[in-house]
C-alpha cells in the first residue's frame, strides 16, 4: 500500500482541479465530515447540480423470486434504486443480497439449477423479458467482485480488455481509454509508469481498484460491487470508499457490504435483507438512527448477524 | 539401547518402501545403461544420416528417423484440435448430468484402457479400408492410392490413441482457471466464445502443451497401432506425400531383431536404433517443454 493512499489529501491543481470544483458544493452538503473528500475527484466528471426533484429510478424489482432448484432464495424483492446515487445492501451471511445483486447483470445466469420470476428492470427495460441481449447488458452494468479478480495480464491489458471486445481497435483511442479509466479509479498515478507490467504484482487494494478501472473502461451505466473491500485492509478500504463518493457523480452504483459502518459511510440509501426478504429499505440515515422493522434495529445495532 | 517393536516395525516399513522405490531406479538404469554401452559405439553421424544398406546390416536409419518425427508432428497437428476441442465442449459448454457429456466422458475413459494394439486395426479397419477405400471409389476409380497403409492413416491412428490423454489434460488445464476470471470477462460483456478465447485458454496453454507433451511422449514410442497402417519395412524414398509409406524407429527395431537373417550382424545396429528411438522422444519432449516454459514466463 502506498502511504498516500493512507493520507488523503487535497491534492490536485492546474485544470484538473478546476474540473473538480463544482462538484464541490454537492459533496460537501451531502458529508459535511467528509470535505477533504470532494476535491480529489479529478478530470472529466461533468458539473452537476444540485439535486432537488428526487434522482430518476434507473434499477428496479417487483415481486423478484429467485429459486436454487427447490429452495428459494429470495421472496419477492420490490425495490426501486435512484440514479446516481450509492445504494447499500446489508444483512447478515446468506441473507440473499449478492444474489439479488446478480439479478441485475444476469450473473445469476452462469449458475446451473437457478430459476427466477417476477421482474428486473433497468430503465423501466425488464432484465429478464424476451429478446434482452445479456451480453449488451452486461456492458451497461458492470461489476466489482468481492475478491479482486485482475486477469494474470499486464495492467494496460486489463483495462483495455473490455473496449477491445467491444471492437476497439485504435493503440490511441485505447491508450486514452485505459488513463481516464485508470484516473478514474485513483489508480493512475500508482501505475503509469508500469503499465505494461503484469497486473498481478499490484496489491490487494490497487487490483481491486484495477478491477474497478477494467469495469469503468466499458462506461458503463450501473456499477454492482459485491463486498469489494471485504478482502482489504483498512486504508485500502478506506481508498475504496473515497472512490465510491467520486464514482457516484456519474454512475449508479449498488453496494453489497457485510461492514455497517461501510454501508452508512457511502451509501445514500440503505436496503436490509434477512433470509431471502427485504426488510427494510430508506434513505442510510434512517437505517441506522431510526428504522421502523425491529429486525433492521437488531441487525445494525449488533444485535445479531 | 533398545528399540521397541513398534519402532521396529516402523524402521521396517520405511526400508521397505524405500527399497520398492529403488525398484523403478534400476529399472531404469539397467535400460538405459545397457542401450548406452551397446548403443553409442554404433553412433555416428553416418548412422543417422544415411539409409541402411546390405540387407539392413550396414549403413544408417535415417529414413526411419525422419519417419517418426513427421508421424508424430502429424499426430500432433490432429490430435490437440479435436482434443482442446472436446475438452472445452466437456468442461464450458456441456451440462455437466447431461447424457451425451457422460457418455462422451466416459468414452474418453474407456478409450484410454484399450490396447495399442486394437487402435492399429481400428485403424486399418476405419481410416484405411473404410475412409481411404471410399476415397479411392468416389475419386480415383477403384484405383488403390488412399486405402493402403500411409503415414497420414498412421499419424491419424496414433492421434485417436493419444486423443484421451490430450482431452483429460485439457480439462485439468481449464479447470485451473479461476472461476472469477470468467465472471470478469462476461461481467465486462464478453461473450463466452471470447471468454473462453481471450481470457481461459491463454492461461489453460500451458497445462495444454503439458496434453501435448504427454501425447508426444506416447505417440513416439507407439509401434503397435502403426504396424498395419502404415510402417513399412524398408523403403528406398522418404515418404513426400501423405499416401505413402514410411519408416519408423520403433518398427525398425522390431524388424531388426525379429525379421533380419542374420541377427548377430544386426545387434550393433539394433542398439543404435534404441538410442536414436529414446534421443528423438527425449529431443521432442524437450521441445514441448521448454516451449511451455517460455509460455509460463509469458503469461505468469
Amino acid at each position: 500500500m502506498t502511504s498516500r493512499s493512507a493520507l488523503p489529501s487535497v491534492r490536485p491543481s492546474g485544470p484538473e482541479a478546476a474540473a473538480a470544483r463544482p462538484l464541490a458544493p454537492e459533496a460537501s452538503a451531502t458529508f459535511p465530515t467528509r470535505a477533504s473528500v470532494a476535491p480529489r475527484v479529478v478530470a472529466r466528471i461533468p458539473p452537476m447540480q444540485i439535486q432537488t426533484t428526487p434522482p430518476k429510478t434507473k434499477l428496479a424489482s417487483e415481486k423478484l423470486e429467485l429459486f436454487y432448484g427447490e429452495k428459494r432464495a429470495l421472496h419477492g424483492i420490490d425495490i426501486e434504486i435512484p440514479e446516481r446515487r450509492v445504494t447499500a445492501l446489508i444483512g447478515p451471511s446468506g441473507c440473499g443480497k449478492s444474489t439479488f445483486l446478480r439479478c441485475f447483470n444476469r450473473m445469476n445466469d452462469l449458475i446451473p439449477g437457478v430459476k427466477i420470476t417476477g421482474r428486473a428492470m433497468l430503465d423501466d427495460k425488464d432484465l429478464y423479458g424476451r429478446g434482452l441481449d445479456v451480453v449488451e447488458l452486461r456492458r451497461r452494468v458492470g461489476m466489482v467482485f468481492q475478491k479482486s479478480n485482475p486477469f494474470p495480464k499486464t495492467i494496460w491489458e486489463n483495462v483495455a480488455f473490455g473496449p477491445k471486445i467491444l471492437g476497439e481497435k485504435n493503440k490511441g483511442r485505447l491508450d486514452e481509454i485505459v488513463e481516464r479509466s485508470l484516473r478514474n479509479a485513483a489508480l493512475w498515478d500508482d501505475v503509469k509508469d508500469r503499465l505494461q507490467t503484469s497486473a498481478l504484482g499490484l496489491s490487494g487494494g490497487q487490483q481491486q481498484r484495477l478491477c474497478i478501472a477494467r469495469a469503468l473502461a466499458v462506461e458503463p451505466e450501473v456499477l454492482l460491487m459485491d463486498e469489494p473491500a471485504s478482502a482489504l485492509d483498512p486504508i485500502a478500504t478506506s481508498r475504496i470508499e473515497e472512490l465510491i463518493h467520486e464514482l457516484k457523480a456519474r454512475y449508479t452504483i449498488v453496494i453489497v457490504t457485510h461492514n455497517m459502518q461501510q454501508a452508512a459511510r457511502v451509501s445514500d440509501r440503505t436496503a436490509f435483507f434477512y433470509m431471502g426478504e427485504l426488510v427494510e429499505y430508506d434513505e442510510t440515515e434512517t437505517i441506522f438512527t431510526n428504522p421502523k422493522e425491529r429486525r433492521t434495529e437488531d441487525y445494525v445495532t449488533g444485535r445479531f448477524g | 539401547m533398545r528399540f521397541s517393536a513398534h519402532q521396529r516395525a516402523n524402521a521396517a516399513f520405511a526400508g521397505l518402501t524405500g527399497s520398492a522405490a529403488l525398484v523403478i531406479l534400476l529399472a531404469l538404469a539397467v535400460i538405459l545403461g545397457d542401450v548406452a554401452v551397446n548403443g553409442f559405439p554404433r553412433f555416428s553421424w553416418e548412422f543417422v544420416s544415411q539409409s541402411p544398406s546390405e540387407g539392413m546390416t550396414a549403413g544408417g536409419i535415417f529414413p526411419a528417423i525422419f519417419g517418426t518425427v513427421l508421424l508424430v508432428l502429424l499426430m500432433t497437428v490432429a490430435v490437440i484440435p479435436v482434443g482442446v476441442i472436446t475438452a472445452i465442449y466437456l468442461f464450458e459448454y456441456a451440462r455437466q448430468e447431461s447424457l451425451f457429456a457422460r457418455a462422451v466422458r466416459s468414452a474418453v475413459y474407456n478409450l484410454a484402457g484399450v490396447p495399442s494394439i486394437v487402435f492399429g486395426l481400428f485403424g486399418v479397419g476405419f481410416f484405411i479400408q473404410f475412409v481411404g477405400g471410399n476415397i479411392d471409389r468416389f475419386f480415383y476409380d477403384g484405383r488403390v492410392l488412399w486405402g493402403q497403409p500411409a503415414i497420414l492413416w498412421a499419424s491419424l491412428t496414433l492421434a485417436v490413441l493419444t486423443l484421451p490423454v490430450v482431452i483429460v489434460t485439457t480439462e485439468e488445464a481449464l479447470r485451473t482457471v479461476p472461476r472469477e476470471h470468467r465472471e470478469a470477462a462476461l461481467a465486462l460483456g464478453s461473450t463466452k466464445f471470447e471468454a473462453i478465447f481471450k481470457i481461459v485458454l491463454p492461461q489453460a496453454l500451458p497445462g495444454i502443451l503439458t496434453g501435448a507433451i504427454l501425447a508426444v511422449a506416447r505417440g513416439a514410442g507407439e509401434t503397435a497401432p502403426i504396424l498395419f497402417t502404415g510402417a513399412a519395412y524398408f523403403l528406398p524414398h522418404l515418404p513426400t506425400r501423405a499416401y505413402d509409406q514410411f519408416m519408423h524407429l520403433g518398427y525398425h527395431v522390431y524388424v531388426l531383431a525379429t525379421q533380419s537373417p542374420d541377427i548377430e550382424a544386426t545387434k550393433p545396429i539394433l542398439y543404435g536404433t534404441v538410442l536414436v528411438l529414446l534421443l528423438v522422444t527425449v529431443i521432442l519432449n524437450f521441445l514441448a517443454i521448454t516451449l511451455r516454459s517460455r509460455l509460463r514466463r509469458k503469461f505468469a
